[in-house]
């Protein structure tokens, strides 16, 4: 094991993170204001790749791609506000689970139905298709660079927009005293549509920064809302700094296990069953940590002070 | 008074089935009433955690489908007369379900126990999450178990004895599937009207009344989770002897949510609505499929109407009473 | 062509009716011919394929197969194991259908055959699992499109074959990934330097091409199927891994259902598979031109399985002047194999599985800039699976 491995595979690890952090975003911070669970945030992020994919063929612009993904989920996600999410604030979670499952269903139909059955095409731009030598002798894909800073950038804008903005203070207050914000003449109705809006946009942008390196296809909503759900409950719901920290640890989490449990178990196990060992311990890492994270803090790192 | 009306008509209805499928020489469709039941069962068994008791579990297919495994591989160990369990002691495999369907049910408790430890420390979203979460994780496990066919699943020779009886056939199995769905409803109910249950609805309804009252909550909770799980992994052994096959499809996160639909469908809080709402939603499944390959941009949309619109499901309308969800 | 869609339970409101009148239709109208096929969810792409495949050559001669006017009757599994089994079982015990085809996938597969052999004939257009090949063998069921080792046996004799020396495989951790690299090793004489399990739903591979790039390989071999594969092709490019060791996998990771998505970044990937575009048969022409003409895409090897599954049945019926339910003589038939391929000479082995050429593929850009493979190579001719010794059927 050497210092540069450590370091690339750390670095995979963050660039992991990051992606789901854009996921895990939009979901806690929904979940945190409006208490609602979406089980459709899924379905934002593939139209969003899939929006991206088309635009992107169609004018050979990857940033018109990346920002037609992310319109494309902010649009979906106020339409679903308006006519679906809406209607559920006073309903409990379970009716809120089956219908975004509901949801979920119609989604992976439609896309089937308007893109086929097979997977589309979405490449990363020519000017960050190489790779840059961050340290002397690895070489690393620049696109995952971009998708770091990216990530970045959105947490930074979203730590502006909550903590420095008018919008956000409303948005924090509504999460702690819905009733005074209220009172105070606000519109929570436009609040919630706009901070839905905001989730898919996000959504949307996860999954066309996502095209170039995973698959665009059916479906793949539901792989990584799984993931998103496991960041947010070990970071903590509704809060976006959990979020952050949950994301990044599922991310190191998950790349760290993979890469360095089957060097460590061949010291201590037969090269056959220390592979088979790896790969299974590997597999559920992530849902043991989870179990960790529970044990000692049942509410998540950062709980939210309702 | 008008609910036990219904009850006994759908009862009635269910044991003349055999014999007028026969008459009709349709027995086939006998074959895809049980697994209608099997599903009833564990629709009724989640019923009990999610309608009386308010938990919402997004991992019940993790239960189901332990039992179908736990079913399926004694019998599989059986017959090719390896060992399940080679040491300190040998166990090999069985065909009798007196022994296997205890077993699944037991194994696929001690599960449930393990997971709502964790779980039912927290509450609402927290516990959907955790719930799903840890299902994915069990659906993981046994995609990796090589012995047993991972992604491939089980292929299940043969079909359990029951007390040395055979259950080879379409209406034996029916009956055991009915004669279980039977006992189990007129368990839950009465347990759910006995203290046990009232308990544990008292808890949903205001939990710090309840521990105020000093109802060990967690307890009750734990315990209702335990059985549940239990009876769904009963419910996932006669599916495993319905379709001679386990698949590790039965633990994914899409067959909780069809377990939660089945039981939403039918009207939570009732144990007779999620028996309707597995066999409604089945049956609509196959009929919407028969229809066209776009089969879910009808299924999606009309689940999000009932759910939307039209909420204490199919048993009320029928029974003229609301659940007790 | 007459598609009919199932019906189920709504019979069962009008059962007496339905009950009466069934035979008499079933004895005049058209010969059903049953298929089971994933047409929902990630896996929808290699059934649509399938059916579109079988369904050209049933057009193409009007309506009929062998002669005889068929109907094919379409039913969508979901790749739920479960499904596949109660789709059969509605076939094969109400319908009646004695000849069934198109599922894709082995758990479906296995889930499946209890219920359809024992009373129907069944040709595979995929699913290939080993049981089916060895102990489990059956008489009335043929696989029209290979065996699930073989593509992978070829590429670890095409890799050997090339000199290459040591090899870093990559599957994702579960029993069909295992087989997969076992197949891979069986043909391949160097050295292992590891092999990787990944898990089944993984997305980013980053930590395994770091792993890669430091264990520095002669050659990686992947089994990813569908969306996995994707990832891990585009993943392999950005990682700028492709210009220092070539990629391997079988063909299901590298034809026309993926191809497009993973568009330059699969180029100058090697892959296997019994069958290719531009193989230079009058057989594959017709199929090539009349699949693009009809389905406005590039066939994939999926495809290409449905259209032998179609041919091969056919030519059994016109054999058998139609008479499926004589289930010896239409065996029999079958297993002449007197069609022809769009992959050239085939024949069935002793357990009813192919005994076929496999073609080397190399991925290149075509004249007009799609992404296409071309074949460069043979690694097996006359090739038959590992598992025909076990089979008690005679030859």
């Amino acid at each position: 094991m050497t210092a540069t491995l450590f370091a690339e595979q750390t670095l995979n690890g963050l660039q992991f993170g990051v992606m789901l952090f854009l996921m895990a975003a939009g979901l806690t911070l929904i979940f945190g204001i409006m208490d609602v669970i979406n089980l459709a945030h899924g379905s934002l992020y593939m139209a969003g790749a899939f929006v991206g994919g088309t635009v992107t063929a169609r004018t050979g612009s990857f940033l018109l791609g990346v920002v037609a993904g992310a319109a494309a989920g902010a649009l979906i996600a106020l339409l679903l506000e308006l006519t679906v999410i809406r209607r559920l604030y006073r309903r409990d979670h379970l009716d809120q689970v089956l219908a975004t499952y509901a949801l979920i269903l119609t989604f992976n139909e439609g896309v089937k139905v308007i893109w086929g059955p097979a997977p589309i095409f979405l490449a990363a731009p020519e000017m960050l298709s190489g790779t840059v030598e961050i340290l002397p002798g690895v070489p690393y894909p620049a696109y995952r660079l971009a998708v770091i800073c990216a990530g970045v950038a959105a947490a930074l804008f979203l730590g502006w927009l909550i903590g420095r903005t008018r919008t956000g203070m409303l948005i924090r207050a509504g999460t702690t005293h819905r009733e005074t914000v209220q009172a105070l003449g606000v519109d929570v109705g436009v609040l919630f549509a706009l901070v839905f809006a905001i989730g898919g946009a996000l959504a949307g942008l996860a999954g066309v920064m996502a095209g170039p390196v995973l698959a665009v296809q059916v479906g793949m909503g539901e792989q990584i809302l799984i993931l998103a759900f496991v960041v947010i409950v070990v970071g903590g719901l509704g809060s976006v700094k959990g979020a952050m920290a949950g994301a990044l640890l599922v991310g190191l989490a998950d790349t760290w296990a993979r890469a360095f449990l089957p060097v460590l178990l061949r010291g201590l196990l037969p090269p056959s069953s220390a592979d088979q060992v790896a790969a299974n311990l590997g597999s559920v890492a992530v849902y043991l940590l989870m179990a960790v994270v529970l044990a000692v803090r049942p509410q998540g790192l950062f709980p939210r002070h309702a | 008074m008008r609910e036990r009306l219904a009850a006994a008509i759908g009862l009635c209805l269910l044991v003349a089935a055999p014999f007028v499928l026969e008459a009709m020489d349709e027995a086939f469709l006998l074959s895809v009433l049980t697994r209608m039941l099997a599903y009833a069962l564990a629709a009724a068994a989640l019923d009990l955690v999610l309608g009386y008791g308010g938990m919402v579990s997004f991992g019940h297919g993790a239960f189901l489908g332990t039992g179908a495994y736990v079913a399926g591989v004694l019998l599989h160990h059986r017959s090719d007369g390896s060992a399940l369990v080679a040491w300190p002691v040998r166990i090999g495999g069985t065909a009798e379900a007196l022994i296997a369907w205890p077993a699944a049910a037991l194994v696929s408790g001690l599960l449930a126990a393990a997971i709502g430890a964790i779980s039912l420390r927290t509450r609402g979203v927290h516990f959907i999450m955790i719930t799903l979460a840890f299902a994915q994780m069990v659906f993981f496990l046994v995609l990796a178990l090589p012995q047993y066919g991972g992604t491939d699943g089980l292929m299940v020779p043969g079909r359990n004895v029951l007390a040395g009886a055979s259950l080879e056939g379409d209406a034996p199995l029916y009956w055991v599937a009915l004669a279980l769905l039977v006992a189990f409803l007129a368990f839950g109910r009465s347990t759910m009207a006995a203290r046990f249950g009232l308990a544990l609805r008292g808890a949903r309804m205001n939990e710090r009344r309840a521990l105020a009252l000093g109802v060990p909550v967690y307890r009750l909770r734990l315990a209702a989770f335990t059985l549940s799980g239990a009876v769904a992994g009963l419910a996932g052994a006669v599916l495993a002897n319905q379709s001679s096959f386990v698949s590790p499809d039965l633990l994914s996160w899409q067959r909780s949510g069809e377990l939660m639909v089945m039981v939403i469908l039918g009207g939570q809080g009732t144990l007779f609505g999620p028996v309707l709402g597995a066999i409604a939603l089945l049956a609509a499944e196959e009929e919407l499929a028969a229809i066209t390959e776009h089969w879910m941009l009808i299924l999606g949309p009309a689940l999000l109407l009932v759910v939307l619109f039209f909420r204490g499901g199919l048993w009320p309308l029928i029974a003229g009473k609301r659940g007790d969800g | 062509m007459t598609i009919a869609r199932r019906r189920l339970l709504g019979t069962a409101a009008a059962l007496p009716v339905a009950g009466l009148a069934a035979p008499a239709i079933a004895q005049s109208g058209p010969l059903k011919i049953g298929m089971i096929t994933t047409l929902s969810g990630p896996g929808a792409a290699l059934g649509n394929d399938i059916r579109d495949g079988f369904n050209l050559v049933v057009k193409n001669a009007g309506g009929r197969l062998g002669g005889v006017p068929v109907e094919v009757v379409v039913a969508d599994d979901a790749l739920r194991p479960e499904n596949g089994r109660a789709i059969a079982e509605r076939m094969v015990r109400r319908e009646r259908i004695g000849v069934l085809t198109g599922i894709v996938f082995s758990n479906v597969m296995l889930a499946a055959a209890p219920v359809i052999l024992p009373s129907a004939t069944y040709v595979s257009a995929n699913a290939g699992p080993s049981q089916l090949a060895g102990e489990q063998c059956n008489a009335n069921y043929f696989n029209v499109a290979w065996q699930n080792d073989n593509l992978h046996e070829a590429v670890g004799q095409y890799v050997t074959q090339k000199g290459l020396q040591k090899a870093f495989l990559v599957a994702p951790n579960y029993p069909a990934g295992r087989d997969a690299l076992t197949g891979f090793k069986r043909f391949f004489k160097g050295e292992v330097v590891s092999e990787t399990y990944t898990r089944l739903d993984q997305l980013d591979y980053a930590a395994e091409l770091a792993a890669i790039r430091s264990a520095a390989p002669d050659a990686v071999y992947i089994f990813l199927p569908g969306g996995l594969g994707i990832n891990f092709i585009k993943q392999y490019a950005a990682a700028g891994l492709r210009a220092r060791t070539p990629l391997f996998g079988p063909g299901f990771s590298f034809d026309q259902d993926v191809l497009p998505a993973v568009g330059d970044d699969a180029l100058g990937c090697f892959n296997s598979s019994q069958w290719a575009l531009d193989l230079p048969l009058p057989a594959n022409r017709q199929f090539v031109d009349t699949f693009e003409a009809e389905y406005r895409r590039l066939p994939s090897l999926y495809a290409s399985q449905g259209y032998d599954a179609a041919l091969l049945i056919g030519s059994a019926i016109a054999a058998t002047r139609g008479r499926v339910g004589d289930r010896a003589a239409f065996a029999a038939a079958l297993k002449r194999a007197d069609f022809q391929s769009v992959r050239g000479s085939f024949k069935f082995g002793n357990n009813n599985h192919p005994i076929q050429t496999i073609y080397m593929r190399e991925v290149v850009k075509d004249g007009q800039g799609r992404v296409v493979n071309r074949t460069i190579a043979t690694a097996f001719e006359a090739h038959q699976d590992a598992y025909a010794a076990q089979c008690k059927l005679p030859a």
